[in-house]
């Protein structure tokens, strides 16, 4: 408690940084795999592609990539952009997957009777479809909130600052206070984020509120089984 | 045969499923467990193999009460084929078939010998002993389940909803199919539904229950339509809306049965 | 393009893989530091998540703890481990047993609560012992999410134990420490192609069980479910489970 009160600035500081980091990377990749999650549910043949690619890209250690992604993007290892790059494809590799799913949730029915009262493709995909995949998209997106921010920490040992360098530093320096507040922090922050996109989804999809038992229990599995990489 | 004697089921949140229960079910006859959801018919069924203990009361299986008995020699002993089949998914239809003789200890080969028999018993084609449930019709996979129900050759069958999920032709030919199994076998059937019609269809014995999992009236058909008890069997088995008064027309020189509105239900021969 | 070639110069540079912190044995204290973790969590929560999927007790914990503990940011648990437990090997086993966990308990317990209640109950009506229950019906149809979730903790395991060697001299994490500090990127670049790789076999290989323990009548079950249009309702978490999760 005395280091955190000694060190209030700081922490606020990194929590900042923390934010930038992580926010840019969360809104990119829901905003990205969106589409391409609707391609792989309209095309059978793209589904098994892109689910495949994102399989290989979530299963690359973070640290490698992290390593890797300047020799492709050019940027330095130690740039924020090299982190928010690498975070924002990590976030599509979980996104895609959990939207596909989502499009794939909406009712045939529901569709078809879209298109028979006379949508047409693209004003049923923003009036009906979006919409009714939007509580598995937000479930998706609470994933990709909380590996996001726990992600960003890794960066600090390449020297990117984040929440994550008061693990860096706390280890080096011997004060375990230091690491505490690191965790706590981080997974505040998560936790706030993750609150911030419930409320949300709640404004803009108020049907769902009370949604069907099958998909509230379906949302928590979702985030129990796509953990972050690490 | 098989007796309830005050059989009562209270879940510890206060519902009751079966609410004081006598009831004798006849050797090598179909008795139907027939009402609406909530009537405590599958619970009632499901006590015979104890798949529910009764809270108050006791089921006799010839004499002997099934408490006494262990849970699952017990089920060995009795067929069961329920709604949507139960199949494993991950065993053929032969070895859905196998499973309970094996479970008894029965030699693979004689066990194979009888699943094979009762495929053919119950309509199904050799071939498709090497099939999965999935790659079979809903029709199909009830037959699988009426075979594998057969298997151990139990006295007893118990059958919960068994042509609930199937469409309604298949539906027909299966309960004929029935008629026919009981004919040549002469178990002693349970069966639950909810269609009164496939009650009447059925059953040697009708036991009509209520929520709560009263009994309101038990008989054979015949006396379901001829003394309805009360206004409830009535509406039950359609009597209040016509649908069970039929009255004689001449047409063209023959007797034709209509019903209330003046459809037509068939001819009487002479 | 070339800095893979550099990279990859220095994979192939015979120098690098001898000694004691060469290439071999890098990869050896990686792959068997990764084993044991693996193992030793896998003692630990299968079973438990198991049970908790047979007997569906305890469902909201096994979701709060594997939700929690994947809240943990990792490197923070390593280092918390380090100060505590010094450097050495035991701070990280412990730090990476206990990452482990969370997908492992989650798959066990999803494997076994994914066997449709109606088939568990036929089961049990045509007599199956408890224990049947579990050997014939429930594990042989769970079983391939079970080893989803053993995928995605052996990927999540190779991954930190990257992180690893910030506080303990094992793994191929090393080069990329040593190469931050002489500069040298290509070796950095190097040793994480040579993980990447590592991870994308490892995850290729556990793919291939989930498709082996998948008995035929069950991917056919699945097969015709998603083959026609109104299957398309079943949950969508249900069928990301089914199929595993990349981590």
């Amino acid at each position: 408690m005395n280091w955190l009160v000694q060190n209030v600035g700081l922490v606020g500081e990194l929590l900042l940084v923390h934010l930038a980091l992580s926010v840019p990377a969360i809104i990119l990749s829901f905003v990205i795999a969106i589409p391409i999650g609707y391609l792989a549910h309209r095309q059978r043949w793209a589904r098994g592609v892109l689910l495949t690619l994102c399989g290989v890209l979530y299963a690359i250690p973070s640290l490698a990539l992290f390593i890797a992604l300047p020799a492709i993007t050019g940027f330095g290892i130690r740039s924020p952009l090299n982190l928010v790059v690498a975070l924002t494809l990590y976030g599509i590799a979980v996104m895609v997957r959990t939207a596909a799913d989502a499009f794939d949730a909406v009712s045939p029915d529901t569709r078809l009777a879209a298109t028979a009262v006379g949508y047409s493709a693209a004003g049923r995909f923003w009036a009906v479809e979006l919409p009714l995949a939007g509580p598995v998209l937000i479930a998706g997106l609470r994933v990709v909130i909380v590996s996001t921010v726990s992600l960003v920490t890794v960066g600090a040992v390449i020297g990117v600052q984040s929440l994550g360098s008061l693990f860096t530093d706390g280890f080096q320096r011997g004060i375990v206070a230091e690491i505490v507040t690191g965790i706590v922090a981080t997974m505040l922050l998560a936790l706030v984020l993750d609150a911030l996109s419930v409320v949300a989804g709640r404004l803009l999809l108020p049907w769902a509120r009370r949604a069907a038992p099958g998909r509230r229990s379906s949302a928590q599995p979702v985030a129990v089984e796509a953990g972050e990489p690490a | 045969m098989i007796e309830f004697r005050g059989v009562t089921k209270q879940y510890p949140d206060g519902t009751v499923a079966v609410g004081g229960v006598d009831l004798i079910v006849p050797p090598r006859t179909t008795t139907v467990l027939v009402g609406t959801s909530g009537s405590g018919k599958t619970t009632l069924l499901r006590m015979i193999n104890r798949m529910v203990d009764p809270s108050q009361g006791a089921v006799l299986i010839d004499g002997t009460d099934v408490a006494t008995v262990d849970p699952v020699r017990l089920r060995r002993s009795i067929g069961y084929v329920m709604q949507n089949s139960g199949l494993l998914p991950h065993r053929t239809v032969l070895d859905n078939v196998m499973t309970v003789p094996l479970l008894n200890g029965t030699r693979r080969q004689s066990a194979r010998a009888r699943a094979m028999e009762l495929l053919e018993t119950v309509g199904l084609d050799a071939s498709l002993a090497q099939k999965y449930p999935a790659q079979l019709s809903g029709g199909q996979q009830q037959r699988v389940g009426v075979a594998r129900g057969l298997a151990a050759d139990p006295n007893i069958l118990l059958m919960d909803e068994p042509f609930g999920a199937v469409d309604p032709l298949v539906r027909q030919e299966l309960q004929q199919e029935l008629r026919r199994l009981q004919r040549e076998l002469g178990k002693t059937v349970v069966f639950v539904t909810h269609d009164i019609d496939e009650a009447f269809l059925l059953g040697d014995q009708v036991v009509l229950l209520r929520t709560g999992g009263k009994v309101v009236q038990s008989g054979t058909p015949a006396e379901f339509l001829a003394s309805p008890a009360d206004d409830f069997v009535s509406g039950f088995v359609g009597a209040d809306r016509g649908r069970r008064r039929l009255r004689l027309e001449e047409v063209d020189g023959q007797r034709v049965v209509v019903d209330e509105d003046g459809r037509p239900a068939g001819v009487l021969e002479p | 393009m070339n800095l893979f070639a550099e990279a990859i110069a220095w994979l192939f540079g015979p120098d690098n893989w001898a000694g004691p912190s060469g290439i071999t044995a890098r990869l050896l204290q990686h792959l068997v530091v990764s084993a044991v973790v693996l193992v030793i969590a896998a003692v630990i929560a299968l079973p438990v998540g198991g049970v908790i999927g047979h007997t569906g007790r305890g469902k909201q914990l096994a979701v709060m703890v594997s939700g929690g503990l994947r809240a943990l940011p990792t490197l923070g648990v390593l280092t918390l481990f380090g100060l505590w437990l010094g450097i050495g090997l035991r701070a990280p086993v412990l730090a990476l047993v206990i990452l482990a966990i969370p997908p492992l308990l989650a798959g066990a317990y999803a494997g076994f609560e994914s066997v449709d209640r109606r088939t568990i109950d036929a089961a049990r009506a045509m007599g199956m012992r408890e224990t049947q229950i579990v050997g014939k019906v429930e594990l042989p149809i769970g079983l391939p999410i079970v080893v989803g979730g053993i995928r995605s903790a052996a990927l999540q395991v190779i991954a930190t134990a990257m992180l690893a060697a910030y506080l303990a001299d094992v793994g191929l994490g090393r080069f990329i420490f040593e190469g931050l500090k002489t500069r040298d990127y290509a070796q950095m670049l190097g040793a994480s192609l040579l993980v990447i790789l590592l991870a994308l076999v490892v995850d290729g290989a556990f793919a291939l069980v989930q498709r082996l323990v998948t008995p035929t009548g069950v991917r056919l079950a699945r097969s015709a479910r998603t083959g026609g249009e109104p299957a398309r309702k079943r949950t969508p978490a249900r069928r990301t489970i089914t199929e595993g999760n990349p981590v």
